[in-house]
């Protein structure tokens, strides 16, 4: 292609690259080491780690569209500030609806939703993408990058309830009788309920992603 | 306009403001009647749990309705009395701030009883309390029965207790030790103590501490003594 052409078509092979790369090779957890607190404290359960990545992907969305459509409009001296008012408010506005939607999962996040307003990744990406792009990209990036965050989010959580408490989404998944309490030979381990198993598993994952994913390895 | 200029940038910036807080504000208020109905509802959940009511709240369709119902059904009476075990008129105890009370000097403070009647036609009395964990706020209602001394049932809740630690204080596993214990010595307000290591067969005073969750079980233990200890009067009043 000699020549830009003003409409691309809206899923072009470049605009897919923007979900598919923050999935992959650049995560926003295992990749950019981004957002990692969350990581650890909501992934204890299967639900809240759902309910929170829906919630950053929300909040990363609008938060990159608004942006975006703002960026010629906002003043380059106090773009950070504007930036954390449109994800602060935003980050209120979900914290709300859970309240009142979803109160025995808001519950379970607690000042966590709050949280989001200090995730790293929601702030790197309006700083890094939205300001500079059009808002159809940028929403595209905000949904990869919060894609990418959830996955790991899920895949954390699911170990840590599957080993940690033996159900997964509230259900009993290794059957009561396997207990030791009932007479069986099984028992749950503690570690994997405390944060430090979550930043030991998310280890893990970079482990394998590296040794698949071999350009993301640095040359010495 | 010179988008740089200190004129610029404050305009945008109080327009950007104005914009912002109205948006939050529609929100706040109208979302609020949700909000408050979600806690109202926790709240009746709780009263029913400590008399073994409500156990398949979880699966109702409509569990607010589900609740109100069971609520209404199974409490027949509710009010608040002072430390001299005497009847506040003029107090709705469902609404009753516990952390507003407790900041109140003794004498003043409103302290709410339930009163459940259940299936076989006993009465138990439900008195709520709340504490401090190791995080942040503990609470909890306790129910007894007519001879105001023996525990019918317990439920606890804690905003941020380490799960798997002091977390456990919200298993039913937990909260059953405290069927049958005793508040009473002789007459002599002695509560419940949460004993680490493990409370002696047949001490009707004591239950399990939960283990790993030290200050958490401390916690419950003060306030199952503050919370209960003012309420003495009346439970001597009420027993004759």
């Amino acid at each position: 292609m000699s020549v830009k052409i003003e409409s691309e078509p809206l899923f072009s092979a470049k605009n897919l690259k923007l979900i598919t790369d923050p999935i992959n090779k650049n995560n926003p957890i295992t990749v950019l080491v981004l957002g990692i607190c969350s990581a650890l404290a909501v992934t204890v359960k299967l639900e809240p780690a759902v309910v929170m990545s829906i919630s950053v992907i929300a909040v990363l969305v609008l938060a990159n569209v608004i942006t975006s459509l703002l960026r010629n409009t906002i003043p380059a001296r106090i773009r950070i500030i504007v930036q954390l008012v449109i994800i602060a408010s935003l980050v209120i506005l979900v914290d709300e609806v859970l309240k009142a939607f979803a109160y025995d999962v808001s519950k379970q996040l607690s000042v966590f939703v709050g949280l989001i307003i200090t995730n790293c990744i929601i702030m790197g990406r309006l700083e890094a993408f939205a300001l500079g792009n059009k808002p159809w990209a940028s929403s595209l990036d905000g949904l990869g990058n919060g894609i990418g965050y959830g996955i790991i989010l899920v895949i954390v959580a699911f170990f840590r309830e599957l080993l940690g408490s033996g159900t997964l989404w509230n259900l009993r998944v290794i059957p009561e009788s396997f207990y030791i309490k009932n007479g069986g030979f099984y028992e749950n381990n503690g570690l994997f309920i405390l944060p430090p198993m979550a930043l030991i598993l998310v280890g893990i994952i970079i482990w394998i992603q590296r040794s698949r994913t071999r350009e993301l390895i640095e040359n010495e | 306009m010179n988008k740089q200029s200190n004129l610029y940038i404050f305009v945008y910036s109080s327009v950007m403001v104005i914009i912002v807080a109205a948006l939050l504000a529609i929100a706040s208020t109208a979302l609020k009647p949700f909000q408050q109905k979600n806690i109202e509802t926790e709240k009746r959940l709780d009263i029913l749990k400590s008399v073994g009511r409500a156990q398949d709240a979880e699966h109702a369709s409509n569990k607010h309705s589900y609740i109100e119902d069971e609520f209404s059904k199974v409490i027949v009476e509710q009010f608040a009395v002072n430390v001299s075990g005497v009847r506040v008129e003029g107090v709705d105890p469902f609404k009753v701030n516990l952390k507003v009370e407790h900041a109140k000097p003794t004498e003043e403070q409103n302290l709410p009883v339930f009163v459940a009647q259940l299936d076989d036609g006993s009465r138990k009395y439900i008195v709520p309390m709340l504490g401090r964990g190791l995080w942040g706020p503990i609470w909890g209602y306790i129910s007894l029965n007519e001879d105001f001394n023996t525990i019918f049932g317990a439920t606890f809740a804690h905003k941020s207790e380490t799960p798997g630690l002091g977390a456990e204080i919200a298993t039913t596993d937990f909260q059953k030790q405290f069927q049958g214990k005793r508040i009473f010595e002789n007459e002599k307000f002695v509560s419940v103590s949460v004993i680490k290591g493990g409370a002696q067969p047949g001490n009707v005073h004591g239950v399990d501490a939960v283990s790993g969750g030290t200050i958490t079980s401390q916690g419950l233990e003060n306030m199952l003594r503050d919370g209960l200890e003012g309420y003495q009067e009346f439970f001597k009043k009420s027993k004759k």
